[in-house]
């Protein structure tokens, strides 16, 4: 960014007081920028999330706004803005108006370095991974504070609940990132982006074992931090109404939800990032990549891909799995979670003291690791295939011909109406019959 | 049942003491979980409850009184809305004290058709019930794909009745219409296709690590309490105690067919926690598979009605009871000899199991109480009445 200043006051002959504003207004344009574009992921993420539930519960989900139901989220918005901003009367005002505005903030400034190609980021900071977590934690104090300004008893527990649980997964999340930061040696997500590569087994996933039980306590940990399913206490519907959220309407409703959408998006990118190589193109070389806007711009795709393998997934659980209790919540923390985050912290600077980078030994453990994680990850899929073969799906969706459901299995087509035509001939007869006898 | 408190030492999850202030949530009548109107005043220190008391009352029609305003027959169509999840049992236990005050005996056809229709509905019932269950503890799908399986139900009870939900399908002396040999084959096709369903379901839920842990040794309730509290059903056999009416008092043509009673074992916790009682109503679907099975090979043909003219019994008092899907619904009704009923009583299993939930609730957290009240089944109209 401030190259970019630089190269253009040059260019205009700018000085002063006049860079300074030109540096400021291209600041300002870049937060737009990134803003839309993570209100748009945001709304896209919760037309997504809602598409594959319906599958996963073998229903349709939204198809009737738009094609195949693409505009669903922005009649969803349009219908919240018109919406009354209703705030009760016993609420503490200005935190029940502020509390949105911090989880969004939380979320959308997260996205400010967020690496989407080689030069495509808002701000490479050179403390990057310690940027994302002190402002992902922004969202705790938003929901706290819902929680605590709406004077609600269930949104207060739903608060409490949240605070408690992010404070706890805090810490295995951080102890995973430290891992790879360890590995890479840098703060920095392009540094870290830059020191893996194209290939599966040059990414830090397969660098080693302990690096690789680091993406799975990372991966846990954020799905516990952005209250997803199996661990969405805060706002968990069957026992506290909507927890946090439950006096919200309107605009500031929404808020929450485009943030907690934005999150699913947001840890797939950081787990991208950190794990999966980001935007790296097999064969590529960083310099190449960056010189050239037809590879970043493939460099961009195959990272977005990367990043929505990691929302799918994490959707999938959340329609799969049932919510854990808070105690088990905790425990589950505090008694396996961060024993092993120590574990792996260790692991990973024992490994980086014994084995010399590049030696034989170490691209031996990464391709042993990259097959063993690849034949369970084909063994998983094979599973999934498995059973959904063997599913007893009884309703068939099909989306072409415009039909809404068709028994296949259990009943023929035709059956029920010609039945029920039958029934109701059978059903005046017999009270024909009734009434002719006496 | 809110004014009272019972004293409750001998659980063991009491944490808070009490000289600490406590929290009072009030859950309902507009809440996800408590199944329709319902209230609870719960009484917590954080999320462990000190006590949780039910109050009922806020779905109360006077269905008893208006029976009395009534005709015999007319009321038949009332007995519906008791238990909208039910209604063939709820017509079932009402024309059963009926035809036992007229001496009315009916045909054999009619008795099997009962039985036919008050097992589909008794599956129905559960879809309902284990999908809130998983429902509750946090997991959306098998809501939705027991509700795939009830509009099927649904589909063949409205090709029998006319009706989707309040089937109004009993008639005092029979059923009010028959079924066609293309309804019978698809309610084979039917069973048959849904076996598979409940092997899906169980791989999907019932086996699933957190919602195990979830109900697992949560709310135990002895065969002694579900007794002296009146349970019945599922929620009396999920604490062991082996009592089905459909065996035990044998009505309609029960008598004629093969089935077990399931019972909880405490398999995994403690005998008659939430699992145990979750884990009945999955076996009862197997079983109920199985008598219609029987059944539909069983139909005989006939006649669906017996001649009833007039509806007067003499002056006499009769209680009738079926085996429900919540457990014993049972109908009192006394005649004075005119064609209106002098009194009807209604006994059904939701009030009684609703009634144990203050006694087991100190010590457990507000996701236990869900899961209780999700596996006690209980259901706010049938309580109020």
């Amino acid at each position: 960014m401030p190259a970019l200043a630089n190269r253009l006051s040059a260019m205009f002959g700018l000085a002063g007081l006049q860079r300074e504003l030109l540096s400021t207004g291209l600041i300002l344009l870049v937060a737009l920028l990134v803003s839309l574009v993570v209100l748009t992921i945001g709304g896209i993420m919760s037309y997504v999330e809602r598409r594959v539930a319906g599958r996963v519960q073998s229903r349709v989900g939204p198809n009737r706004v738009g094609p195949l139901g693409l505009l669903q989220w922005v009649a969803d918005g349009v219908k919240l803005i018109t919406k009354e901003d209703l705030v009760p009367r016993d609420a503490d005002r200005p935190l029940f108006l502020l509390a949105p505005y911090l989880v969004v903030i939380g979320v959308f400034a997260a996205f400010a370095s967020i690496p989407f190609g080689a030069l495509l980021i808002a701000a490479d900071l050179n403390v990057g991974v310690v940027y994302l977590l002190a402002i992902t934690s922004l969202t705790a104090v938003g929901i706290l504070m819902a929680g605590w300004g709406s004077n609600n008893k269930w949104a207060m527990l739903g608060g409490v609940r949240s605070a408690a649980q992010i404070v706890a997964y805090e810490v295995p999340s951080t102890m995973a990132l430290l891992s790879i930061v360890l590995l890479a040696g840098s703060l920095s997500l392009q540094t870290i982006i830059g020191q893996q590569g194209g290939w599966p087994w040059q990414w830090y996933i397969f660098h080693n074992p302990f690096s690789f039980v680091a993406f799975f306590l990372y991966f846990t940990a954020a799905i516990a931090e952005g209250n997803r399913t199996p661990f969405d206490l805060p706002e968990a519907e069957s026992e506290l109404v909507a927890g946090y959220n439950t006096e919200y309407s309107g605009m500031r409703f929404a808020g929450f939800f485009l943030g907690e959408f934005s999150n699913v998006f947001l840890m797939s990118a950081i787990a991208t990032c950190l794990f999966f190589g980001g935007w790296q193109l097999p064969g590529v070389s960083v310099a190449a990549q960056s010189a050239s806007i037809g590879l970043q711009a493939l460099g961009l795709v195959v990272y977005v891909a990367k990043v929505c393998c990691g929302c799918f997934l994490v959707i999938w659980l959340r329609w799969t799995l049932p919510r854990l209790r808070v105690d088990q919540l905790t425990s589950l923390c505090y008694r396996y979670l961060l024993p092993l985050a120590f574990v792996c912290l260790l692991g990973n600077g024992a490994y980086l003291y014994l084995v010399t980078a590049g030696s034989t030994l170490d691209l031996a453990v990464h391709g042993v690791v990259t097959a063993l994680a690849g034949a369970a990850g084909a063994f998983f899929v094979w599973r999934v295939f498995y059973h959904i073969r063997h599913t007893h799906d009884r309703i068939s969706i099909d989306l072409a011909r415009g039909e809404r459901s068709v028994f296949d299995a259990g009943v023929q087509k035709r059956g029920y109406g010609a039945l029920r035509k039958a029934g109701l001939a059978a059903a005046v007869a017999a009270a024909a019959a009734a009434k002719e006898s006496p | 049942m809110v004014a009272e408190s019972r004293e409750t030492p001998n659980q063991v999850r009491v944490t808070a003491d009490e000289g600490r202030e406590e929290l009072m949530l009030n859950m309902g009548p507009h809440h996800p979980s408590t199944h329709g109107v319902l209230r609870f005043i719960l009484h917590t220190d954080g999320e462990v409850m000190r006590k949780a008391v039910p109050d009922v009352g806020y779905l109360h029609r006077g269905i008893e009184k208006l029976a009395e305003r009534n005709t015999y027959a007319g009321f038949v169509p009332f007995t519906d809305r008791i238990n909208y999840l039910e209604p063939i049992f709820a017509n079932h236990g009402y024309v059963m004290a009926v035809e036992r005050l007229l001496g009315v005996q009916v045909p054999p056809r009619a008795e099997m058709l009962r039985v036919i229709t008050s097992e589909l509905n008794r599956l129905a019932s559960h879809y309902v019930t284990l999908g809130s269950v998983a429902m509750d503890i946090g997991a959306y799908t098998p809501f939705v794909y027991l509700l795939r399986e009830r509009e099927h139900i649904n589909d063949l009870m409205e090709a029998l009745t006319g009706q989707r939900l309040t089937f109004n399908y009993l008639r005092i002396g029979g059923v009010a219409f028959d079924a066609t040999d293309e309804w019978l084959k698809q309610v084979e096709q039917f069973v048959t296709g849904f076996e598979p369903i409940i092997d899906e379901f169980d791989s999907l839920i019932s086996g699933n690590e957190i919602f195990v842990k979830r109900l697992v040794n949560v709310a135990p309730i002895s065969a002694a309490d579900a007794v002296g509290f009146g349970l019945v059903g599922p929620n009396l056999r999920a604490s062991g105690v082996d009592w089905d009416l459909r065996r035990d008092q044998p009505y309609s043509a029960y008598p004629e067919l093969q089935f077990d009673v399931p019972l909880g074992k405490g398999k995994l916790g403690t005998l008659g926690d939430c699992h145990d009682r979750f884990l009945v109503r999955v076996l009862e679907m197997r079983q109920s598979c199985r008598i219609l099975k029987q059944a539909l090979r069983k139909l005989p043909s006939g006649d669906i009605r017996a001649k009833v003219t007039r509806i007067k019994p003499a002056a006499a008092e009769t209680y009738a009871a079926v085996e429900g899907a919540r457990g014993e619904l049972g109908y009192y009704v006394v005649a004075d000899g005119t064609d209106k009923p002098y009194r009807v009583k209604v006994r059904s299993g939701s009030f009684a199991s609703l009634s144990i939930v203050e006694h087991v609730s100190p010590g457990l957290m507000i996701a236990d109480l869900v899961a209780l009240i999700a596996t006690l089944d209980t259901l706010a109209p049938e309580m109020d009445r």
